[in-house]
Formats: C-alpha cells, sequence, structure tokens
C-alpha cells in the first residue's frame, strides 16, 4: 500500500522489541467477541491512484461546475476568481500540512499570517479585534448570539426577517437547548428592509438584535438605526454579513455601530466547494469584550532574544483549558480558509477590493436594468450590492429547474430557502459577480422571456 | 485583625465585619505568571463555597470560590492593570475583593497561618 | 479555589539568552535560509494591488442608498511576486508533517497524500453552489453517500449526520440527538458524564448543549472506573462521552459493559471518535453498545489539518438516534437515486421511505457540510480499502508500542504495565532532575529537529507527554526519533539546565506567552513599532 511505508521484514523486527509475537497480541484489550478478523465484507478492496482517479472524475462529471454555465446563485456562497497564486500557497505542504500552531518557535509561519489575517478581518469590519476564524457564517452567527448572551446576560434574541434563512435555523436550532428566547421573523416582500418593524421588536430583555447587511433578499438596512434603537434598550447589535467583497463598496459595521459583526469569508479565496469548507469570520466593535469572544486569538509579543513574534493566546476562553465554562466548544477552525482569504485579500489590497466591488455593483446594476426589461420580471430591490430579488410570473422554483436543464443556472428560488412560505414561490435571488459575462445576463434574460413567453 | 487560611488556598482577613480575600503565596506559586483575574461585581452577594472570581494564568484558570459568604463591598481594581501583582504581593497588594460578613459562624473551621502551613506541607 | 493547575503547566517569561549563535550578526537579521519577514502593513501599500481589474468609473449609477463607503479601509496591497514570497517566506518558518514526524497525540498527523487535494479541486467538485438544482450536482450528492456507507460499514451504526464542520461541531450534534430522542420520550435528564481524562470539547459541549457535567472516575490502570459508573448511573444521567481508545492510549476493555450498564439506565452512549485510526477496521463501535460517535475526516482519513483546520466531523448514529438527525442529509431509496432531503419535503420524504414522519432536532450550519473534505476522505477510503484501512490501525499501533517499549526505562510510563497501548503512548514528567517540565524536554525535541508531542494533556498524569506516531513512519524514521526522545529525555533526567532555554535553532526562541496575555496585541496599529 503506497502510504505505508513499514515492510512484514521491520513489522516482524518491532514486534520483537515489544516482545509480543503477533499484532494481535497488541489488541488484546479489545474483547476478541468483537474484534474482526479480516477486511470488513462488502468492501472494497485497496486501489491504484489511477483507478481512484478514474472514478472519483467520473462521479465530478455528473455535476454542472458554475464554469460551465451562466452562473448567477448567490443566498451566501459566492462565485468570485480567485487568482492561481491563492491556490499555490496554500498548498505548500508548511501550511497545508502543519497542525493548531501550539508550539510558536515552528509556526510561526501560520501565527503570523493569522496576525495579519485578523487585522484584515477588523478592518474590513470596522472592529478593534477579530479572532483567527469559525467554521462558517452561519456558526459564527450563532456564537456570537450565546457571546451576547454572555456579555448582557439577557435570553432574548430578536432575528431580522431577513436574515439567511439557514443561519437563522442555526440559532433557533441551538437555542432550543440553551433555552434562549428567539423572536424571529418571515420576510416580507418589499423594496425596502422593514427596519421599523425590525425596531419595534426590540425590548429591555432582549440580549441581541442579529441583521443581516445586505440581508437575504440583497437589499441594505438601515443599520445605524437599527444600532441606535439596540443599544437604547441595551441590546447588542450583530451584524452579519455573508459578502465581504460588499464591504468595499459599502460602510463598514462596525462605522455603524455594530458591536459584534460576523460573516461568511468564502467569496475571498475559498470557491464554492457544494458548501464547504467556508470560513467563519467573528469580530467586536470594542476590545473590552475581547475575554467573551470564542474561538482562537492570535497575538503579537517577543521571544528570549527580544525579537517580535506571535503566539495564541487568551487561551483560558478556550474549551481545552476551561472545559465546561469555555466559551465555546470550538477547536478546529477553519485555517487553511483564513490563509487563502489573508492571501487573497493581500493581491487585492484597498485598490484591489474597491475595484472589485465597484465592477460586481456595476455589473449587478446592468444586470437589474436588463431583467427589469423582461415582460413578467419585476426587479424587487430599491437598494442592493451585488444580489437581488425578481419576481415571476411564475413557479419561480420550476423556472430555475427548467433553465438548468437549458444550462442556465439562473438564481436560488426563494422557496428553497424558505419552504414554508407560499407568497415567496415568486421570488428568485440573482447574484452577479465579476466573473459574469454581460454575455451571460443576456442569455439570462433571453431563456426567462422565453420560458415566461 | 485575624487571617484565616482555606484548603483552596484563599486567605481572608477579618476586621470588624468586614473581610478581605485573597489567594495564598503557594496558590500563586502553583500557578506560575498571572495575567488575568476577573472580580465580583461590587454589590453583588457570594455563597460560601460557591464561585467569586477567576484567576488566569496562561495555560489555566481557577475558580476562586467565596470563603465566606457577604456581600461584596469593594474589588480591587489595581489587578485589572497588574495583575501580576498576584505573584509579587499575593497577600498584601494582590487581594481580590472585600465583602461585609452576612455569617460570622461560616469563620468556624477555618484554619490559621500555622495549621494552613502544615496543611501546605503535607501536599 | 479549585486545584490550582492541574496539569503542571506552567510557563514563564523567558529567561534571556545570549552566545548561542557563533559567527558574526548580519545587517538584515537574516541567517542564510532562514529570513526574517516582516508584516504586509509594513511592507504593502494601499496603492499596489496583485490583480488586474477595471478601474471603477466615477459616475456609474450606484443602488447602495445612503450607504457608500467613504472611509478608507487600511488593507495593505502587494503585486503577485511580492505576494508569493511574502507567504513563502512565512511557511518556511513552519514545521509540517511533509517536513517530519509530527508526533501530537490525540491529533493522528498522518501524511496527506496529493491525490486527495488533486480531487477536490475538480472543478466538478470545487466550482460547484451547494443551492444548485438536484440534478446538476448528483455526483457531489453521490460522494456524500458513498463517504456515508462507508463511514457507517466502517462502524457497524446505522445512520451517519454529515454535516458537522469538525471534531467539536460532531460531539455536539451527537449530544443534542441524545437530548432530542429524550425529550422525544418526555425524559428531561440533566447531567452527562465525562471522564476526567476526555479532551476538553467533550465537557464544552455537554455544557453548550445545555447539560450539567460530572466526572467519571478513572481506575489506576487508566480506564473508567465501571463499578463507580454504574453507581453514579441513574434516572437524571442522559449519558456519557467516552473517548475510546482513551487519551491515556488505552482501549477501554469494558466498553460493552459499560454501554450496556448506561442504556440499562436509560441514558445513551456517545464515544468521541477522535483515537478511531487506532482500531479501524479492527472493531466497530457499533458492536461495543456506542450510540453516537463522530468521526474526525482531518485525523483517521487524513484530510489535511491545514494549521488549525477546516476539519469534517460526521457523526454515526445508532438506531435509536438516526431519526433526529439534523438536516439536510442525504439518503438513498429503494429506485437506486440519491436524493438531498432539506427542511423542505423532510416529512413527506420520511413518511414515504422511512415509515414516519420527521424528528430531526434542526440544522447545525448552513448548506451540507464539508464537501471539500468529503471528497478528499474518500479518496483516501477508496485508494486504502477494507484492507488497507486495518493495516493503517495495526501499523499506527504497531509504531505506538514500539515508541513505548524503546523509551519507557528513560521516561515515566505511568500505565505501561496495564498493557499494550492503542495508537499513543503516554508518558509523564516524574523522573526529571531539577526544576526541568514537561516544556523544557518538548523545546529540546525542537532543536532535534522534530515538532513536540501533545503536552500536558491528559491531565490524569502530571506533566503528560502523548506520542502518536501514526502509521505515516517508517522503522527508519521511528528508530531515528526515538534516539532523539531518548537523549532529550536524560538530559531532563539529568537536570541539564540548559534545556530550559531551549530551542535555540528554531526560527524563533521562546516567546513570551505572559505578556500576550497581559497585554493583548490583537491587531496591528499602524505606527507600531513593537
Amino acid at each position: 500500500m503506497r502510504y505505508l511505508p513499514l515492510t512484514d521484514t521491520d513489522r516482524a523486527e518491532m514486534l520483537d522489541v515489544i516482545g509480543a509475537s503477533t499484532i494481535d497480541d497488541l489488541f488484546v484489550d479489545v474483547p476478541e467477541a468483537a474484534r474482526l478478523d479480516g477486511p470488513i465484507e462488502g468492501l472494497p478492496l485497496h486501489a491504484s491512484e489511477m483507478a481512484v482517479e478514474r472514478h472519483m472524475r467520473r462521479l465530478s462529471k455528473k455535476n454542472l461546475a458554475a464554469a460551465d454555465a451562466p452562473f448567477f446563485l448567490g443566498a451566501g456562497a459566492y462565485r468570485h476568481h480567485v487568482p492561481a497564486s491563492v491556490d499555490h500557497i496554500i498548498q505548500r505542504g508548511e501550511f497545508l500540512t502543519a497542525y493548531t500552531p501550539y508550539q510558536p518557535e515552528i509556526a510561526q509561519g501560520t501565527l503570523q499570517m493569522l496576525f495579519e489575517f485578523q487585522t484584515q478581518v477588523a478592518r474590513l469590519y470596522g472592529c478593534a479585534v477579530a479572532n483567527a476564524s469559525m467554521y462558517d457564517g452561519s456558526t459564527a452567527c450563532w456564537e456570537a448570539v450565546a457571546m451576547a448572551g454572555r456579555v448582557t446576560k439577557k435570553k432574548r434574541v430578536v432575528l431580522s426577517g431577513a436574515l439567511h434563512p439557514h443561519y437563522a435555523e442555526v440559532v433557533r436550532t441551538m437555542a432550543k437547548f440553551t433555552e434562549d428566547e428567539i423572536a424571529g421573523a418571515a420576510p416580507a416582500l418589499q423594496a425596502q428592509p422593514d427596519n421599523d418593524g425590525l425596531i419595534t421588536r426590540i425590548d429591555e430583555q432582549t440580549s441581541c438584535v442579529v441583521v443581516q447587511y445586505p440581508d437575504i433578499l440583497g437589499r441594505l438596512p438601515d443599520v445605524a438605526k437599527i444600532a441606535d434603537a439596540a443599544h437604547e434598550k441595551g441590546a447588542l447589535l450583530i451584524v452579519v454579513n455573508t459578502e465581504p467583497v460588499a464591504l468595499g463598496a459599502i460602510k463598514s459595521p462596525g462605522e455603524l455601530g455594530a458591536d459584534i459583526v460576523v460573516g461568511e469569508g468564502q467569496s475571498i479565496g475559498v470557491g464554492l466547494n457544494f458548501g464547504g469548507p467556508y470560513l467563519g469570520l467573528f469580530a467586536v466593535r470594542d476590545q473590552k469584550h475581547v475575554r467573551q469572544m470564542p474561538g482562537r486569538l492570535c497575538g503579537e509579543t517577543t521571544d528570549a532574544e527580544g525579537k517580535r513574534g506571535f503566539v495564541l493566546t487568551l487561551s483560558t476562553r478556550e474549551q481545552h483549558i476551561r472545559r465546561e465554562k469555555a466559551t465555546s466548544n470550538i477547536c478546529t477552525n477553519s485555517g487553511l480558509c483564513a490563509l487563502a482569504f489573508s492571501v487573497h485579500m493581500t493581491l487585492l489590497g484597498e485598490k484591489g477590493l474597491r475595484a472589485l466591488a465597484a465592477e460586481n455593483h456595476r455589473l449587478t446594476c446592468l444586470a437589474a436594468d436588463r431583467l427589469a426589461k423582461v415582460p413578467g420580471v419585476t426587479v424587487l430591490n430599491d437598494t442592493f450590492f451585488n444580489e437581488f430579488t425578481i419576481l415571476v410570473d411564475g413557479d419561480a422554483r420550476g423556472i430555475v429547474r427548467e433553465l438548468a436543464e437549458d444550462g442556465v443556472l439562473a438564481g436560488v428560488a426563494l422557496s428553497r430557502l424558505f419552504p414554508d412560505k407560499e407568497d415567496i414561490a415568486r421570488g428568485i435571488l440573482v447574484a452577479v459577480t465579476e466573473t459574469t459575462s454581460e454575455d451571460d445576463i443576456d442569455a439570462l434574460c433571453s431563456a426567462l422571456k422565453e420560458k415566461l413567453a | 485583625m485575624a487571617r484565616y487560611f482555606t484548603e483552596e488556598h484563599e486567605w481572608i482577613d477579618i476586621e470588624g465585619d468586614t473581610a478581605t480575600v485573597g489567594i495564598t503565596d503557594y496558590a500563586q506559586e502553583q500557578l506560575g505568571d498571572i495575567v488575568f483575574v476577573e472580580l465580583p461585581e461590587v454589590g453583588s452577594t457570594v455563597d460560601k463555597g460557591k464561585d467569586a472570581a477567576v484567576v488566569e494564568s496562561v495555560k489555566a484558570a481557577s475558580d476562586v470560590y467565596a470563603p465566606v459568604s457577604g456581600e461584596v463591598t469593594e474589588a480591587n481594581d489595581a489587578l485589572e492593570d497588574d495583575p501580576a501583582l498576584v505573584n509579587t504581593s499575593p497577600e498584601e497588594d494582590g487581594w481580590f475583593f472585600k465583602l461585609t460578613l452576612s455569617d460570622k459562624s461560616e469563620l468556624d473551621g477555618l484554619m490559621d497561618e500555622k495549621a494552613y502551613k502544615s496543611f501546605c506541607d503535607g501536599l | 479555589m479549585n486545584a490550582p493547575n492541574q496539569s503542571g503547566w506552567k510557563p514563564s517569561a523567558p529567561v534571556s539568552h545570549d552566545g548561542a549563535h557563533e559567527g558574526p550578526e548580519t545587517v538584515t537579521g537574516n541567517r542564510a535560509l532562514m529570513l526574517e519577514e516582516p508584516l504586509i502593513f509594513e511592507i504593502a501599500t494601499p496603492d499596489t494591488t496583485g490583480v488586474d481589474l477595471p478601474q471603477p468609473a466615477d459616475d456609474i449609477s450606484s443602488r447602495l442608498g445612503g450607504l457608500k463607503r467613504d472611509q478608507a479601509i487600511g488593507l495593505p496591497g502587494l503585486s503577485e511576486p511580492e505576494t508569493v514570497r511574502h507567504y513563502t517566506r512565512l511557511s518556511r518558518q513552519n514545521y509540517a508533517i511533509d517536513l517530519g514526524l509530527f508526533p501530537l497525540g490525540s491529533c493522528t498527523m498522518k501524511h496527506n497524500p496529493r491525490l486527495n487535494e488533486k480531487v477536490a479541486r475538480m472543478p466538478g467538485f470545487a466550482d460547484v453552489h451547494p443551492l444548485q438544482p438536484v440534478d446538476t450536482v448528483r455526483g457531489a450528492l453521490e460522494v456524500m453517500n458513498e463517504l456515508a456507507h462507508w463511514l457507517i460499514t466502517l462502524t457497524g451504526m446505522h445512520g451517519v449526520a454529515m454535516s458537522p464542520k469538525a471534531g467539536a461541531h460532531g460531539e455536539l450534534c451527537g449530544i443534542l440527538c441524545i437530548r432530542a430522542a429524550l425529550e422525544a420520550r418526555g425524559d428531561a435528564r440533566k447531567v452527562v458524564l465525562v471522564p476526567e481524562s476526555a479532551h476538553g470539547t467533550n465537557p464544552a459541549t455537554a455544557a453548550f448543549a445545555g447539560y450539567e457535567v460530572e466526572d467519571i472516575p478513572a481506575t489506576k490502570d487508566g480506564r473508567v472506573d465501571l463499578e463507580a459508573l454504574k453507581a453514579r448511573l441513574g434516572p437524571d444521567v442522559a449519558g456519557v462521552m467516552i473517548t475510546n481508545p482513551n487519551t491515556c492510549g488505552l482501549f477501554e476493555r469494558d466498553m460493552k459493559a459499560i454501554s450496556d450498564a448506561v442504556h440499562e439506565a436509560g441514558g445513551f452512549v456517545y464515544c468521541d471518535g477522535a483515537n478511531f485510526n487506532a482500531i479501524v477496521g479492527k472493531v466497530r463501535p457499533g458492536d461495543l453498545g456506542v450510540d453516537a460517535m463522530h468521526i474526525n475526516l482531518h485525523k483517521t482519513f487524513s484530510t489535511p489539518h491545514g494549521g488549525g483546520g477546516p476539519g469534517s466531523g460526521p457523526v454515526v448514529l445508532s438506531e435509536a438516534l438516526s431519526p433526529f438527525a439534523p438536516l439536510p442529509y442525504t439518503a438513498r431509496t429503494k429506485d437506486g437515486q440519491v436524493h438531498l432531503i432539506e427542511e423542505e419535503g423532510a416529512n413527506a420524504f420520511s413518511n414515504e421511505h422511512f415509515g414516519g414522519s420527521m424528528q430531526s432536532f434542526g440544522r447545525m450550519t448552513a448548506f451540507h457540510g464539508q464537501m471539500g473534505m468529503f471528497t478528499r476522505a474518500l479518496t483516501y477510503i477508496l485508494s486504502h480499502g477494507a484492507d488497507g484501512l486495518k493495516q493503517v490501525a495495526e501499523d499506527a499501533v504497531l509504531n505506538a508500542n514500539y515508541v513505548l517499549r524503546a523509551c519507557e526505562d528513560v521516561l515515566f510510563a505511568p500505565f505501561a504495565d496495564s498493557g499494550p497501548c492503542m495508537h499513543e503512548a503516554l508518558f509523564g514528567d516524574k523522573n526529571f532532575g531539577g526544576d526541568l517540565t514537561t516544556l523544557d524536554l518538548a523545546k529540546g525535541m525542537i532543536d532535534e529537529g522534530y515538532h513536540p508531542m501533545t503536552m500536558y494533556f491528559p491531565l490524569v498524569v502530571h506533566g503528560a507527554m502523548l506520542i502518536e506516531p501514526t502509521e505515516t513512519e517508517s522503522k527508519a524514521a521511528l528508530d531515528q526519533f526515538i534516539m532523539a526522545l531518548r537523549s532529550v529525555a536524560s538530559r531532563a533526567k539529568d537536570g541539564d539546565e540548559s534545556l530550559k532555554q531551549s530551542p535555540y535553532y528554531a526560527p524563533r526562541r521562546r516567546l513570551d506567552e505572559t505578556q500576550a496575555a497581559r497585554k493583548p496585541l490583537l491587531s496591528w496599529i499602524d505606527g507600531d513599532t513593537a
């Protein structure tokens, strides 16, 4: 077997040193009745590299890759161009095959990268401190809710109706077990987010308000107004962002008054990957909240010779030390995705991110304008960044499926996200990025025109 | 003024109804460099044997239990900026909090300095 | 206070040191191939970019409401060559499996085959959106289902929840299944029992799921005390969380009896599968009465650790717990098709194919889980096959026992008399001389060119050192490691004070963790010259 270096001679010599006569002598503590004699029946035996690759390629060919079709899906996962050098760097063995940097003297590469990453995220979010990553945006969202409970010692959570329904569902699922009270709402299909409706639901018992920016329908809520309303009642404002590229064009959540900012970092450097692995981002506006944060934190210090270096710090918040009193049970996070994000962000820089955001927005405006001209299509949004909602005269889910058969990946039917809401059946969420060509937009318009005729 | 000790390595100074609480030199020695102390809020009440504060080194966090019950009247704010006081002066400047005793009989059964020293020697 | 510093891990500010390096100082601070690298914030500018994008026109129509950004973000940019060089230089300051033996106990740092990477990057897997119409992602669903079939068969369990993002997330999934199952029968239990030797994630998980955590006592030979456990079981105990093989590197001989006792008392058995590498293909946890176990694909099935993640933690479930698994899940029905079951239609599907309505406890994450890890893990599993995986366990256990027996005369091995270890060998600091500690030995190993073992874990052994060589190591590699470990251990035993200042030859000397924690600097501040 190509991954196993021991030879039978080695094995015999080693058993001899150990003082065992057979390998099964080392498994004596496994009850004999449970011990398996041979390979488990019904499973295939080992295969060559060539054979495995062939099998996997055959499976991969059964999927329609985004690059092979006009592609307009978003809803929390976006297709952006990732520079080739990003993938090259994350495949360097020293990054790819390293462990969590618990031995800082021989992990400065990962640690310095994490310090740079934390700073990039904090600045993008308009916050003081970001952590070294969470699993993804949805789990980061729950962790933020849990943190707000620790900070405010209150239990009522107000969710915007326009929060990504998967994120809301993760919060609801966890809250069932922590006995937090979740005040959710259904999204209303209207041109503007219902800022005032959200604000009226905040009361003195509220620990936090969770609002997505841009929201699940692509609209831009009035975060500053919601922040003021939350703070007036002693609640924290959690802002969720699922499209970091947007923050190259719009004000940062921290600047608008968010206390905790969480989000999905997948857009920068990571790729679609059918939903994972992704990259949870987590930041706090005020450093005073840092000891209540979940997840790893990398900090600057000096070594015995006075040289600058980096270490994981404030670890007493974490499970390996604090056990049942930890701020989170998270251990493994999304380290390599954080590296991909950081490398891509370094390649972009301030200038590149702003240009990327502008290009996304330009193409999205163009798409919205062209789609608005298709008979049977209405553009819902007044405001958006690179994603907006259209209403079609017909069953959106069926239309999306039919267009896929014709080779156009038209967007996400809202009924896929909100299965219980019938009034939403006409909605399609359409995302446009720099990877979308004007030809793609025209292909979508003509396909819809034909389908709705 | 009388000083008492607990088996959980806290010391308590009693002056009238007021108790001052900290951790012992032995405890700080075991913990190593103290990096953070989380103190109870002034005005809160603590119950004997229940969590009252947390003391953290780089690799360990230990709960400090209230050695007696009462209402917290003062917390040592100096520890916020300089947690190292717990290492350099554990039994004086590095005190944690003061409280008003609610039940003086809770002092019964605590150790004096000599008893505590022989307790530590036996560890 | 509670027992101060149980593990004995006590880093202190490093002793300053000079004269370790012969030869003149260099003006750059570099030492030949050991290159110092500044932060991106010190070398980049806001005007530099490494991507070519059209410059935005000023007069484009905007739909941003009044929210257009008017402040600088403060993001540094580098050109492509500068970027590649920055990260390549940083990478060289890391230890990695690709460089050498990585004996972190409980972490299973094994070789990461590059075929896995190649497969994960096939456009049909990497460039697919999770919400594409199902007919355009049949192959992705088949990967999930094929992997699920392997995991269920290797563990002898009934079902598997694929969405958990890592081991701790999987633990949470398993415990939530247990809680949902108990609540479904109107049985609100309050306590989860966890041995002191458990990973910190276990008690943290149970607490996050709303349970009180109590210790399970251990016997002198490092295993769960079955009689004491039985005495504690009762109507308030929801379940136990047990790691098997445990973190002392030992197989829980009484696992079946433990499971039987827990079941008899109406509770469930959660098994932490972090150490599955020791027994994959040798014994099925399902045969030992386990109800739920997460499998770290980034340990046993070789998806790369990536400097801290991402991982993937599917949870295999018993028949009693399977109906409560989180959404979404995949299922193959009699027609041979693989279906993706999301919130929509879950009830109808369940009624039609599983003869009952859906009882899922909810959703743990957006989308469907770590697809990029599924493709890698399946590629690894197919490469090994059923026979190869069994050999993996045998070689991993053989290698660990070889290290244990080759070092037990120079290092205190607390459970050496308990029989063979499984895939990791546990030592303690008992016979160290002077004031030398486990930390000193670990740093000494760095100078010998090795990543240290897991230190100060498990908590039940003072100054613990947990060594997991994995099946990746050849005999020659092990012999050299043993030579190094014996040498450093002898120095520790002899009280060699020079160890206190090791490492001498790493990119950094000992770092001041006390300073980092007392005055946290967690983000770069421009103009900072620390």
